[in-house]
C-alpha cells in the first residue's frame, strides 16, 4: 500500500469515525425505545405491535453497523432466524419468534457497550488527527498574531518563536499517528460489534442448514425438471420418428411389389426420418452432458457454445487446470443458458465471456454491448442460473442498467484440479 | 370401418392416416391433444378408435383417460391405445369393464401393417388385442404359473394377446383340437369354467394374474 492509499484510507476511517459517534449516540435512544417496547409488550393488541416497531428500528440500527462492517472489510451475516409468514404479524406465534431469537437479545446486548466503544473510538479516531491538524494550522496563526501564545503538545503555554515552531512538526506527527491509527480503532469498533451482531456458531450454522436446504431441494427440482426434459424429449423425439421409420417401412413392405415407385419413395422417407432420430438424439446428448466438454473441459465447450451464437463472442479463458465434473456441468448450463438469454433479449452486436480462477473461486462474466435491463428477479432463465449455481455455493451477480452493456458474473467456490500440461 | 385417431405428433397423426387409407378405413377424425378427443368420440361414435396415451395438455396419460370416459359413456365402444411403453396397470384399467373391444399396443407394433390392422381390426369386432409386452409383463410377475406346464403357458400367453384358437394352432403348429384342450387344461387348473368367448378368455388371464 503506497502513501495516497494510506492518507485515504485514514481519511476515509476518520469521516467513519464521525459517523461512528453520531451513531453511537443513537443507540442510547433505540435502546431506550426497545425497552419500552419489551415493557409493554403484553399490553394487549397495543403491545405486539409497538415491539414489532422497536424490533424493527432495533435490527435496522444493528443492519446499518452490519453493513459499515461490510464496507470496511469487517463482514458480519446476519444472525436472524427465518420469521414465520407475514400473515402471522403480531400473533403469539410472531412474539416468539422474536422472543426466543438469541440474536435479538445479542443486538440489545450490544446497544449500550456499542455505543459506548463506538463514542470513544469514535473521539480518538477524530481527535487525534483533528489535533494535529490544528499543530499544523496554529503556527501561521501565531506568527500573524505575533506574541500572542498558546499553548501545544509539550510546549504549554508556548514561550517564544522556537517553540512555536516545533508545532509543525508534532502536529504533523500527531496527524500522521492519527490518521494510521484510524482504521485500526475503525476495525476494532467493528469487530467488537461482530462479537454480539454477528451470528454465534449455533446460529452459524442454523444459518448453514437453512441455505443448504434451500439450495438442496432446488438442485433436486432442477434435477427431476431436467430428467423429465429428457423423458420428454426421447419420448417426442427420436424414439416417435423410430416409431414413425417402422411404420413407413411396413407400408413400402406392403406396397413393394404392387407399386415399387411408391415403395421407394417411401423408404426415402423412412432414411430421411432415421438421420432425424439421429440428429434428435445428438441434440438430446449434448443437452445432457456435451461431448465436448467431456473432450475439451469447460474453456473449450464455451468456446464451442460461442460458435453456435448468431453474435460474434470473444472468450478468453485463464484456467490452468480443469474444473470437477459436476461443477464444471453446472458452470457450463449457466453459461449456456446466459448466452442464450443474451441472444435473446439483449439485442447486443457483440458479446464476451470471460473464465478465471483466483483464490479458489472460478469466476465467469458473461458480458454484451446490447440494451440492458436484465433483471434477475423477472426472467426465469436468469432464475434458472442461479439455481445451477447455488447447490455449488455458487452466486450470480447481474450489472445491467437500462441502456446497457450488462455484465452477468458467476462465482463458484472450488478447486482447480490437475494443472494442465 | 369409420375411425377416430388422437395423436399429438404430427409425424406419427400423418403416418397413421395414410396407412389407414391405405387398408381402406375411414378416418372420419384425428384429434391431437385430450380435451377434443372424447367430444369427438361421442360424436362420431366410431367402429374403431386409436389412441396415443399421452396427450397434451398435460402430457401424461390423457388418452387413457379420454378412452375410460368414452367407454363409460359408450360401454364397449372399440378403442385400440398406443403407447410409447406398456403398462400392465394401464391394461388392467382398460379392460376393467366389459373389456370387449379393448387394445393395448406398442406404438412400435405399427410397423408389422398387416398385423397392426389385423389387431385394429379384431378390436373393432369386439375382440381383445393385449401387446406381448404386457403379457409378458403380467406373466413374469406370476413364475411359475401355479402347476401349468410350459405348452400351457404359451398357450396362455397366446390368448392374453387376444389370439383365436386357430391363430394360436397355426403359431404353435398344433391342431386347434389340441389347443382346446390345452386350454381346458389350463382353465381346469386356474378353476375357471371353460368358455370359448375370446374377451372373457383374457379377462380370466388378467384376473388370476392380479389375485
Amino acid at each position: 500500500m503506497d502513501f495516497a492509499d494510506r492518507l485515504l484510507s485514514g481519511l476515509r476511517a476518520t469521516g467513519h469515525g464521525v459517523f461512528a459517534i453520531g451513531l453511537g449516540l443513537l443507540n442510547v435512544p433505540v435502546f431506550a425505545l426497545w425497552v419500552c417496547g419489551l415493557v409493554l409488550s403484553p399490553v394487549p393488541v397495543l403491545g405486539t405491535d409497538l415491539l414489532h416497531v422497536t424490533t424493527v428500528v432495533v435490527r435496522w440500527r444493528a443492519g446499518l453497523e452490519r453493513r459499515l462492517g461490510a464496507l470496511a472489510g469487517v463482514p458480519i451475516t446476519r444472525p436472524y432466524r427465518p420469521p414465520p409468514d407475514r400473515a402471522e404479524l403480531g400473533t403469539r406465534r410472531w412474539l416468539r419468534w422474536i422472543i426466543t431469537d438469541p440474536a435479538t437479545w445479542r443486538d440489545m446486548a450490544w446497544l449500550l457497550p456499542g455505543a459506548v466503544v463506538g463514542v470513544t473510538l469514535g473521539v480518538i479516531t477524530v481527535l487525534v488527527p483533528a489535533y494535529g491538524l490544528a499543530g499544523v494550522v496554529l503556527l501561521p496563526l501565531w506568527l500573524f498574531l505575533s506574541g500572542v501564545w498558546f499553548g501545544y503538545g509539550l510546549f504549554w503555554p508556548t514561550a517564544n518563536l522556537g517553540e512555536a515552531w516545533l508545532a509543525l512538526p508534532q502536529g504533523l506527527v500527531l496527524a500522521a499517528a492519527g490518521l494510521a491509527v484510524a482504521p485500526l480503532l475503525r476495525r476494532t469498533d467493528l469487530l467488537f460489534a461482530r462479537l454480539l451482531l454477528g451470528p454465534t456458531s449455533a446460529a452459524e450454522l442454523r444459518l448453514r442448514v437453512t441455505h443448504l436446504t434451500t439450495t438442496r431441494a432446488g438442485a433436486i427440482d432442477a434435477q427431476a425438471a431436467e430428467l423429465r426434459r429428457i423423458e420428454r424429449d426421447l419420448h417426442d423425439g427420436a424414439q416417435a420418428r423410430m416409431v414413425s421409420v417402422g411404420m413407413t417401412i411396413g407400408l413400402a413392405e406392403r406396397l413393394v411389389r404392387r407399386d415399387p415407385a411408391a415403395a421407394l419413395e417411401l423408404l426415402a422417407e423412412a432414411r430421411a426420418s432415421s438421420t432425424a432420430a439421429l440428429v434428435d438424439l445428438r441434440h438430446l446428448v449434448r443437452g445432457i452432458h456435451p461431448p465436448v466438454l467431456a473432450e475439451r473441459g469447460l474453456e473449450g465447450a464455451v468456446q464451442a457454445l460461442a460458435l453456435h451464437l448468431p453474435i460474434p463472442v470473444e472468450v478468453t479463458s485463464h484456467l490452468p487446470g480443469r474444473l470437477e465434473t459436476p461443477i464444471e456441468s453446472a458452470v457450463y448450463f449457466a453459461v449456456a443458458e446466459a448466452l442464450a438469454n443474451l441472444s435473446r433479449h439483449s439485442r447486443a452486436g457483440s458479446a464476451w465471456v470471460c473464465l478465471r480462477h483466483a483464490e479458489d473461486r472460478l469466476v465467469v462474466e458473461v458480458g454484451d454491448d446490447g440494451i440492458g435491463g436484465a433483471d434477475a428477479t423477472r426472467g426465469t432463465g436468469l432464475d434458472g442460473i442461479e439455481r445451477r449455481l447455488e447447490a455449488f455455493d455458487g452466486t450470480m451477480m447481474i450489472s445491467s442498467p437500462p441502456a446497457g452493456p450488462t455484465v452477468m458474473t458467476l462465482e463458484v467456490p472450488c478447486a482447480l484440479s490437475s494443472p494442465k500440461i | 370401418m369409420r375411425v377416430v385417431i388422437a395423436e399429438d405428433l404430427t409425424l406419427l397423426r400423418d403416418g397413421l392416416i395414410r396407412l389407414f387409407k391405405a387398408f381402406e378405413f375411414e378416418v372420419v377424425e384425428a384429434v391431437d391433444n385430450g380435451p377434443d378427443l372424447l367430444p369427438a368420440l361421442l360424436r362420431h361414435r366410431p367402429d374403431v378408435a386409436v389412441i396415443d396415451v399421452r396427450l397434451p395438455p398435460t402430457h401424461t396419460d390423457e388418452g387413457l383417460k379420454a378412452a375410460i370416459a368414452a367407454r363409460a359413456a359408450v360401454p364397449g365402444l372399440p378403442v385400440l391405445v398406443l403407447s410409447q411403453h406398456v403398462e400392465p396397470l394401464y391394461a388392467r384399467e382398460l379392460l376393467s369393464d366389459s373389456g370387449r373391444g379393448i387394445g393395448y399396443l406398442l406404438k412400435e407394433r405399427v410397423s408389422d401393417v398387416e398385423e397392426f390392422i389385423r389387431a385394429v381390426e379384431q378390436v373393432a369386432a369386439g375382440g381383445t388385442a393385449l401387446d406381448p409386452e404386457v403379457v409378458t409383463q403380467l406373466l413374469a410377475r406370476r413364475e411359475p404359473l401355479a402347476g401349468l406346464t410350459r405348452r400351457e403357458r404359451e398357450v396362455l400367453k397366446h390368448i392374453a394377446e387376444g389370439r383365436s384358437n386357430a391363430a394360436i394352432a397355426a403359431q404353435l403348429f398344433i391342431t386347434e383340437k389340441v389347443v382346446s384342450k390345452y386350454i381346458n387344461n389350463i382353465f381346469s387348473k386356474l378353476g375357471m369354467p371353460p368358455s370359448d368367448d375370446d374377451n372373457r378368455r383374457v379377462l380370466a388371464v388378467l384376473r388370476y394374474l392380479d389375485a
